[in-house]
């Protein structure tokens, strides 16, 4: 890999190294035996890289009976601990592109709030796929923003990939059901879904969605084949909400974790894994079409533990 | 939603409730508790920090320390210093210039695009003045599409600059066409960007070089978490913030960023960002934001927005009743009826005290228009005398009501359970003294 979500990470770092990232870093850092400041910092390393309270709550008290009990002994052990900790929450959720077969065709939908970056998703995965050998669709389901449409027909051009779409306003199950029509009679391999933002609290709105996926599912048995809700990274405690609504509502299976290019930690995806075992399986990491890569744990929580300490 | 502040600072209090005075002990377990439910909020680790080290020196102070109700003491200094945070008073832009300019910045997606059209809509018709658009992002696909859309939409001028690749060049054409035609106000739309790409940072010091705007607006998401203080900062240091917009206040974030923000950038947070529509934009008010933050219902907005809608004499004699507590069935009917001209119907629920827990599913559950159109229902097959006094509803009336709406006993008892629950609120909340946040925490004198 040219690029590591480590080396994008790291620069973000370097731009903003505050004097608080130091403090905590030194818990890191330190040797000897352990104090339980260290055990408090290390506390709020994992609340300030968005895990919620909750999860930091609780993955900290574990840290202070395991140092309590004599299992962990020195500031040294406490790193990879922590690393193991994080890492088995994400691991336990099969993290990593979603490689099921499906169809054909095979559908993909792209939901979330709003502004996350589904239709910059929905062309990176197009471009991904196409270049992985497969025939591409793109669907221009958000029918609702005022040019969404344009927006994912540039997209769908710069990578030479068809799009279907209606006029605005149009039923997005319409135009799912014209793209799966036109896939279908292309002998296209995957249909990619680029649904309108939309807050998980606008029931209506969700309701939109279910219809979305039964209009798929009587297409084309066992469609959508991946449901992924993508997520921004800066998104704080709320994502926990988001992952749980879109889950119910929506059939959310996986996670596309976007702007992973600034300073946000994105560890609200730890809480996810945590409370609703969704994988995370790729990130976004620039605005450019390529800029999109396969999540793994290890370079992810590597990642977080580096930046904050 | 929003409630995890409000029950956490309650439980608190009530644990304080009873102590005749503060001792350091007792106000260590509430500031504890406090942190804990600010950062549960979203609120950057830091402001906690700072925010709790505040309410412990306060609190120290001999006016606690002596006071014979300690844990009102604590809530009072909590509430205010949470009013103070985000900003104090409502901040009223002014235009002044020719044309005054307007720059929005902000992260990716955070909701520029859609919050210049907003503005644009709502200095023509709240203040009177002839505003112009001008895109400018020319990195993002159809971004410029985009606000001419919304341009349209809103029917306000927009500069097409679709055949233009460089902001400053089109900041230059933006000011020239504003100046020639006369637009009282210019409001300049910018590409996303991470406050850590130096180059494009860059190029926003350059426009407002060239654009010398009166206001630079940092627009940013209210469900960002920790980070929401490192981009602020950076924004700011870089440009000179003068303001904040709050957008996506419709969902359920807690809205922790409204004080981590406010907080590094020290600056006014000027408007709230409430839905995709065009008209989903309201002037922010710190003390309702906080009383929101608490999980009290918000009123005021309520009413505000009831001008808008309904005719202004029926808001007035609402607001009226309301503040005296003759609020009645036949008001509910009406603002269920007006509720859904509104828009989302989940923030206009979360707006009438009571509602947006009375709700089923905590005020989110599906189906709720179809709840909202059962209880006007039921509303509507009682007497005008019924409605204006329900406490004459017996069994036999509530059959007939039930009967007649086509609901049940049940429902119609829920009906009014849920309006009796409305009134007590509306009942403390017209008598509270707004700085006081003891009545709002449900904390009852204790006998003393
Ligand atoms: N830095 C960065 N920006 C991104 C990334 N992904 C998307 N963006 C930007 O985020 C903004 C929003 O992206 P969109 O793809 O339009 O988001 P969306 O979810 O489709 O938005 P709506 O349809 O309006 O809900 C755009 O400016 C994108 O260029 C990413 O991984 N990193
Ligand atoms: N629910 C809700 N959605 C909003 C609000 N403000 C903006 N949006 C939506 O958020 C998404 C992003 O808004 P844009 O105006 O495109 O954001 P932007 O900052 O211009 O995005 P870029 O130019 O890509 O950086 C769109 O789907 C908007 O409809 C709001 O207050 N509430
Ligand atoms: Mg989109
Ligand atoms: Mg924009």
């Amino acid at each position: 890999m040219a690029r590591t979500i480590l080396d994008k990470l790291k620069r973000g770092l370097f731009m903003t190294h505050t004097e608080f990232l130091e403090k905590v870093g030194e818990t890191f850092r330190r040797t000897g035996p352990v104090e339980p400041v260290y055990l408090d910092q290390l506390e709020e390393a994992l609340i300030a890289a968005d895990t919620g309270v909750e999860l930091a709550l609780r993955l900290v008290d574990e840290l202070r009976s395991r140092v309590r009990s004599g299992k962990i002994q020195t500031a040294e052990e406490l790193r990879p601990a922590v690393r193991e900790q994080l890492l088995g929450l994400l691991q336990e959720t099969g993290a990593g592109p979603d490689t099921r077969p499906g169809g054909p065709p095979r559908i993909t939908l792209l939901v979330g709030v709003n502004g996350t970056g589904k239709t910059t998703t929905a062309a990176k995965l197009a471009k991904r796929k196409k270049e992985a050998g497969k025939s591409v669709l793109l669907a221009a389901a958000d029918t609702f923003r005022a040019a969404a449409v344009d927006q994912l027909k540039v997209w769908a051009d710069r990578i030479g990939v068809p799009v279907i779409h209606q006029h605005e306003g149009a039923d997005p199950a319409a135009v799912v059901f014209d793209a799966i029509a036109a896939a279908r009679a292309r002998g296209i391999d995957e249909v990619l879904v680029d649904t309108a933002g939309r807050l998980h609290t606008h029931a209506n709105l969700m309701k939109e969605l279910e219809k979305v996926r039964k209009v798929a599912g009587r297409e084309v048995p066992g469609a959508p084949h991946e449901v992924l809700l993508v997520l921004d990274a800066t998104t704080g405690s709320n994502g926990i909400e988001q992952a749980e609504r879109f889950g119910a509502t929506a059939g959310v299976d996986g996670v596309v974790l976007t702007k992973l290019d600034g300073t946000a930690k994105g560890g609200v995806v730890l809480a996810i894994a945590d409370r609703l075992k969704l994988p995370v399986r790729w990130v976004g990491v620039g605005e450019a079409v390529d800029d999109l890569l396969p999540f793994s744990a290890g370079e992810f929580v590597d990642a977080l533990l580096e930046t904050a300490g | 939603m929003l409630e995890g502040l409000q029950d956490r600072l309650g439980r608190v209090m009530k644990t304080l409730r009873g102590e005749g005075h503060l001792t350091e002990y007792h106000l260590d377990t509430a500031l504890r508790e406090i942190r804990l439910a600010l950062l549960e909020a979203d609120v950057n680790v830091e402001v906690v920090r700072d925010f709790t080290e505040r309410v412990r020196e306060r609190a120290l102070g001999k006016e606690v320390l002596t006071s014979v109700t300690p844990a009102q003491m604590v809530a009072k200094i909590v509430h205010e210093e949470l009013v103070r945070l985000l900003g104090g008073e409502t901040t009223e832009l002014s235009f002044k210039g020719r044309p005054a300019v307007v720059m929005l910045v902000g992260l990716q997606g955070s909701g520029k695009t859609t919050t210049a059209a907003k503005m644009a809509r709502w200095i023509r018709d709240r203040k009177g003045l002839f505003p112009l658009l001008v895109p400018a992002d020319t990195s993002r696909p159809a971004a410029r599409e985009q606000l001419l859309v919304l341009g349209k939409q809103a029917n306000i001028p927009t500069v097409d600059t679709r055949d233009m690749d460089d902001p400053e060049a089109i900041a230059r054409r933006g000011l020239r066409e504003a100046s020639i035609k006369g637009y009282q106000v210019l409001i300049f739309d910018t590409a996303g960007r991470l406050h850590v790409d130096d180059e494009l940072m860059g190029q926003l010091l350059r426009l407002k070089e060239i654009l010398k705007p009166q206001h630079i607006l940092f627009v940013a998401d209210a469900m960002t978490g920790q980070d929401a203080v490192r981009s602020a900062r950076a924004f700011h240091e870089k440009l000179d913030v003068s303001g904040v917009i709050l957008t996506k206040l419709d969902g359920d974030a807690r809205g922790g960023a409204a004080l981590s923000v406010r907080e590094v950038v020290g600056r006014p947070i000027v408007f709230a960002g409430v839905g995709e529509r065009i008209d989903a934009l309201e002037q922010f008010h710190p003390d309702r934001m906080a009383g929101r933050i608490l999980g009290m219902g918000d009123v005021l907005t309520l009413v505000e927005k009831a001008q808008e809608v309904v005719d202004e004499k029926k808001a007035r004699r609402l607001e009226a009743k309301l503040k005296k507590n003759k609020f009645d069935l036949e008001d509910l009917r009406d603002q269920l009826r007006s509720v859904r001209k509104m828009g989302p119907l989940q923030q206009v629920m979360e707006m009438i005290p009571g509602m947006s827990g009375a709700m089923p599913g905590g005020g989110v559950a599906e189906g709720q228009e179809r709840q909202l159109r059962r209880m006007e229902a039921i509303i509507c097959s009682m007497t005008p005398k019924e409605r204006r006094h329900p406490q004459i509803l017996n069994g036999s009336r509530k059959k007939r009501i039930a009967r007649g709406s086509g609901t049940s006993v049940e429902e119609v008892n829920r009906l009014l359970r849920q309006f009796g629950q409305m009134r007590k609120l509306m009942k403390r909340l017209g008598k509270a003294d707004p700085r006081s946040l003891k009545r709002q925490l449900g904390i009852r004198q204790s006998g003393r």
